[in-house]
């Protein structure tokens, strides 16, 4: 009894707001997800990064986590709660907390806030977004290396920028070696249903398909690869145990780095509201090894890999036509973060009409 | 064995002390999962069931997630009497939000004090509307109401994508999928400073007491529970089937509208592709919990809201995934649904039935 | 032409686990009892299925899990409504929310697991006769089984005595009761026929249909399939249409999209939903038919008297 009423007096004081953190004091550091930390794709992948968190800093820090919380009228109070039992960063993972971050750091002006792949920020909330287009490229490259039909099929959640902009980043890379590629888009307005990913990857390929790219959360999208005896990407996690023989490389989300970073930077008194977009360079994003594709192309896939790293290859780079014909990027010039953020039009040779 | 004798008169007594029967056989086992689980059981209990409203903020997030809750339940309760299994609750809810929704993003320069009440208009003939679609097909076409507005949820949960993701998508936002804000004037007022409880709270309590005063107090409740209670009755009586269905679905759906509205210029602020965790399908259960009576519903959503926010902490304090609070609601839920029985029954235990004694 | 033999086997194995759960339910309906806790006893039948196969390497042994684990559920939900006569609809609701929460906890060790997929009954020769061989021979045991339970139901509902005292106890628990039957343990024993079935239709989706185990991956297919019972009114022979219908339509309007269909996608998602609802009108108009086939007692609690 003894214990629990230590418990008591300490749950207590933290919610009276006495639980300022002392000198001896672990560094609470908090994560909202959107989904079940058990999708093992997009909440999954945020997760192992709050795992290496802990890894890395061991009793100087305490994380704690809220999984599968809507994006409605929920979020504000989740991410209220974290604040208010003395949790000094919080992570809030989905775009759709953002409005719900920005009120409750009002409120909070002492805690730091970072809110994924948004763009409001304020003193005390920064955002973060991983280039994962960056990874689309690579794979564009190895499809338009891969493909016999010529026929890519592209399984997307929705049509938000994001996806978007990998759609765009997919298939620049695939002409710059092969301009005979099309690309075929099934939307499935779910970021999470297995069964219907499946059922859209079959529908893909039964439309002569023969490289399987996606944009939604479950392996499912590559297994039908896998049994039908097509080639497919990996998405957020590396999938090459549900397809092994299909897979030909993953675009991975990597946060590890970035959340240990920013711990450390809340400890060291340095961190700041910044807004940070990582990409292949840094290793937010990496790439899954290259698998069931001949050397040649491994070798080209690496070589692309790395020329993005290092910026010779700079994906958006002028002149860039929309489908309208309308020039997007001038000759000489490449499309500035802003654009990028919002891009809600597809590059001129995509033969879909972009849901608006 | 166990054997249940009837009791001649619902047991007033039992009425109100089996909840509380129930709530105790839940602590115990939630204790037991909780120890189980290599977590102190008293701390455990103690975030879920008191930290949550241990503070004045906590009591308005209690009102906040029961006010949605019981407004549905409320009209779900009133067609449940009458067999009228409205199940698209959560469809009626979003075309609501989209109906007033709509009106604030037309005049989202506006500042005009009739920007609100219009709101309130449209949204509960939104409700209202996608409501009367399967009274319409049951009325009309015989087509059973059950599938019919279960179906028309995910049409209406579509639309609503649809929009957000498109024609109402916010100019100035970068193409993600949200409306714009909703201007102040379409957003309900705060009535207790410092938390976000909203003038959608006391439509709930006046809801409530509407419910009541219809179900005791008219004709048409009289009608409700004599229909529930002897359909053949009823029938013989004439009360005629089909203005029941219009009646309870279109007023379900009303009510519905509304508290999706309430959600989008309350909490939320603006419409968004997901503006409600399943609502009309939660109210389902609270209207049973509340044995399809106002007050019972109105307690019954404060409970239900409880557990939600009590999940919340466990899972920032405790470290428990949120897969325990779905076992441990559903236990609660378990136990609340069977000591009602208390209320009709007296538990016997042993095989021999003594003769002589009947129903 | 090609691509009719691989939509028909898509729309196949989209309809069997909707199939499958939604056979388990008409009969669990057809006795009188309202079980709206399919969702959850399908994700548990799920979990079920694919740890025992995980474990084990035995789809089988998962097959028998995953029913096994469906029955057990039901049990709880027999319990509370039979026994203690909890009302229905919410004790259903209930074991949704219990069935999400139980399933995810479990599964949480399976995260990120792979097994192989479960193996199609291919027959040498027959087989590879186009077209009729893959699709008529070319199957998992799953989806016989889902066609031939079908055919079975039907033929036990009107062919058989014990069929008939189904029956006979979801129209009218009072009448079957003075006529001597037992009216609770038959209600038993379909409930947990029901919840074998929909643990099944789980395991479909987790050994079959998408090989892996993700919290929550039935996405909403509980609800279709009671939505499905509804719409066959209460008959087998129309389950087997509509599910295959409301199959056929999901997966045309992917079709339809990747063919390069300029609607907006979320309208071509509305399409399967909204054609349920247009054929029920259509099928429901006549109203005779209807009243005959829908158990009058459905949901209703029975305590025999003394």
């Amino acid at each position: 009894m003894k214990r629990t009423a230590a418990a008591l007096a300490a749950v207590g004081a933290l919610a009276l707001g006495m639980g300022a953190a002392q000198a001896a004091d672990p560094l609470k550091v908090g994560f909202v997800y959107v989904g079940p930390v058990g999708d093992f794709g997009y909440s999954y992948q945020h997760d192992q990064g709050r795992k290496a968190v802990e890894e890395k800093f061991g009793d100087k820090v305490k994380t704690s986590f809220v999984e599968n919380v809507p994006e409605g009228a929920d979020a504000e109070r989740v991410i209220r709660q974290l604040a208010q039992t003395g949790h000094e960063l919080i992570f809030t993972t989905s775009f759709g907390f953002m409005n719900p971050t920005i009120k409750v750091a009002k409120q909070f002006p002492n805690v730091k806030f970072e809110h994924a792949t948004g763009y409001k920020r304020a003193d005390n909330v920064a955002t973060y977004a991983a280039r994962f287009y960056e990874g689309r490229y690579v794979a564009g490259v190895i499809a338009g290396k891969m493909t016999k039909s010529n026929v890519i099929g592209y399984v997307g959640s929705f049509p938000i920028p994001e996806v978007v902009r990998g759609i765009n980043s997919f298939m620049r890379g695939a002409w710059s070696v092969n301009p005979d590629v099309k690309v075929k888009i099934v939307w499935v307005n779910s970021w999470y249903d297995p069964g219907k990913e499946g059922d859209a990857a079959k529908a893909l390929i039964d439309q002569g398909a023969d490289i399987m790219v996606q944009h939604t959360d479950s392996p499912a999208p590559l297994q039908v690869a896998e049994n039908r005896g097509i080639k497919g990407f990996g998405q957020a996690s590396d999938m090459i145990k549900f397809a092994p023989k299909a897979q030909l490389s993953a675009i991975v989300d990597h946060w590890d780095e970035y959340y240990i970073d920013r711990v450390q930077a809340a400890m060291d008194g340095t961190w700041k509201a910044e807004d940070t977009w990582h990409g292949l360079k840094e290793g937010m994003v990496h790439m899954a090894p290259f698998t069931n594709m001949p050397d040649d192309v491994a070798a080209l896939a690496k070589e692309t890999e790395e020329k993005i790293a290092s910026g010779d290859i700079k994906i958006f780079e002028g002149p860039i036509y929309d489908q309208a014909g309308e020039l997007r990027v001038k000759e000489g010039e490449v499309a500035p973060d802003e654009m990028l953020l919002g891009m809600d039009w597809y590059v001129k040779g995509i033969d879909a009409e972009l849901p608006k | 064995m166990i054997r249940l004798e009837p009791r001649r008169q619902h047991s007033q007594k039992m009425v109100y002390l089996s909840p509380l029967l129930a709530i105790l056989l839940t602590l115990i086992t939630g204790a037991i999962i909780f120890a189980f689980m290599g977590k102190d059981p008293i701390e455990a209990l103690y975030t879920f069931f008191i930290m949550p409203i241990n503070n004045a903020y906590g009591v308005g997030e209690l009102f906040v997630k029961a006010t949605p809750l019981v407004i549905i339940a409320v009209g779900l309760a009133m067609g449940f009497r009458a067999n009228v299994w409205n199940i698209g609750a959560e469809g009626q809810l979003t075309m609501g939000a989209i109906f007033g929704g709509g009106l604030a993003l037309a005049f989202y320069d506006s500042e005009s004090a009739l920007l609100l009440p219009g709101m309130f208009v449209l949204a509960a003939i939104g409700g209202t509307f996608w409501a009367a679609i399967p009274a319409w097909l049951r009325t009309r076409f015989n087509a059973n109401e059950i599938l019919t507005s279960l179906m028309l949820t995910y049409v209406a949960t579509l639309f609503l994508s649809y929009l957000v993701y498109g024609p109402w998508r916010n100019p100035e936002g970068f193409s993600f999928p949200e409306s714009r804000a909703f201007p102040d004037a379409a957003l309900l007022p705060i009535i207790y400073d410092g938390t976000r409880v909203h003038l959608g709270a006391i439509f709930a309590l006046l809801i409530v007491a509407g419910g009541w005063v219809l179900l005791t107090k008219s004709v048409v409740g009289f009608q409700l529970r004599v229909v529930g209670q002897a359909p053949q009755a009823a029938r013989h009586v004439g009360f005629r089937q089909k203005r029941m269905v219009w009646f309870t679905l279109l007023l379900s759906g009303a009510l519905s509208g509304l508290a999706g509205m309430f959600e989008v210029a309350g909490p939320i602020g603006q419409l968004q592709p997901s503006i409600s965790p399943g609502y009309g399908f939660t109210a389902i259960i609270v209207a049973f919990l509340g044995r399809l009576h106002p007050i019972g519903i109105l307690f019954a959503g404060l409970v239900m809201a409880l557990t939600y926010l009590g999940g919340e902490l466990a899972q920032i304090g405790l470290g428990l995934p949120s897969a325990v609070t779905g076992l441990f609601q559903g236990i609660l839920l378990f136990f609340l649904l069977a000591c009602d029985v208390l209320t009709k029954y007296r538990v016997r235990f042993g095989t021999v039935s003594k003769s002589g004694e009947t129903a | 032409m090609d691509w009719i033999v691989p939509f028909i086997l898509t729309v196949i194995t989209a309809s069997t686990p909707l199939l499958l759960a939604a056979t388990g339910e008409l009969i669990t309906e057809k006795s009188g009892v309202l079980n709206l806790g399919v969702e959850g006893m399908m994700l548990i039948g799920a979990i079920a299925g694919f740890a025992i196969t995980a474990s084990t390497g035995s789809a089988t042994l998962g097959i028998f899990a995953a029913a096994i684990a469906g029955m057990v559920t039901a049990l709880v939900f027999a319990f509370l409504t039979l026994t203690l006569m909890a009302n229905q609809v919410a004790t259903g609701l209930a074991l949704t929310i219990f069935g999400v929460g139980i399933s995810a906890l479990v599964g949480s060790g399976f995260v990120g697991f792979a097994i192989e997929p479960l193996p199609a009954l291919n027959i040498p020769v027959i087989s590879d006769i186009p077209v009729i061989g893959p699709i008529l021979f070319g199957q998992d045991f799953l989806v016989y089984f889902s066609i031939f339970m079908v055919l079975a139901s039907g033929w036990f509902l009107t062919r058989t005595r014990a069929g008939l005292i189904l029956k006979a106890v979801g129209d009218s628990h009072d009448s079957a009761h003075a006529i001597g039957y037992n009216v609770i343990r038959i209600r038993y024993m379909a409930t947990l026929f029901g919840g074998a079935m929909s643990g099944l239709g789980g395991a479909y989706l987790s050994l079959a249909y998408t090989p892996m185990w993700a919290e929550n991956m039935t996405a909403g297919r509980g609800w279709i399939a009671l939505a499905l019972v509804v719409f066959a009114t209460w008959r087998p022979g129309r389950l087997l249409a509509g599910a295959y219908m409301f199959g056929c339509i999901s997966v045309l309007q992917l079709h339809a999209q990747s063919a390069g269909i300029n609607v907006p996608s979320q309208f071509m998602s509305m399409l399967p939903y909204l054609a349920t609802v247009v054929v029920l009108v259509i099928i429901s108009s006549d109203y005779t038919k209807i009243r005959l086939n829908a158990p009058a007692c459905i949901g209703k609690a029975f305590r025999p008297a003394q």
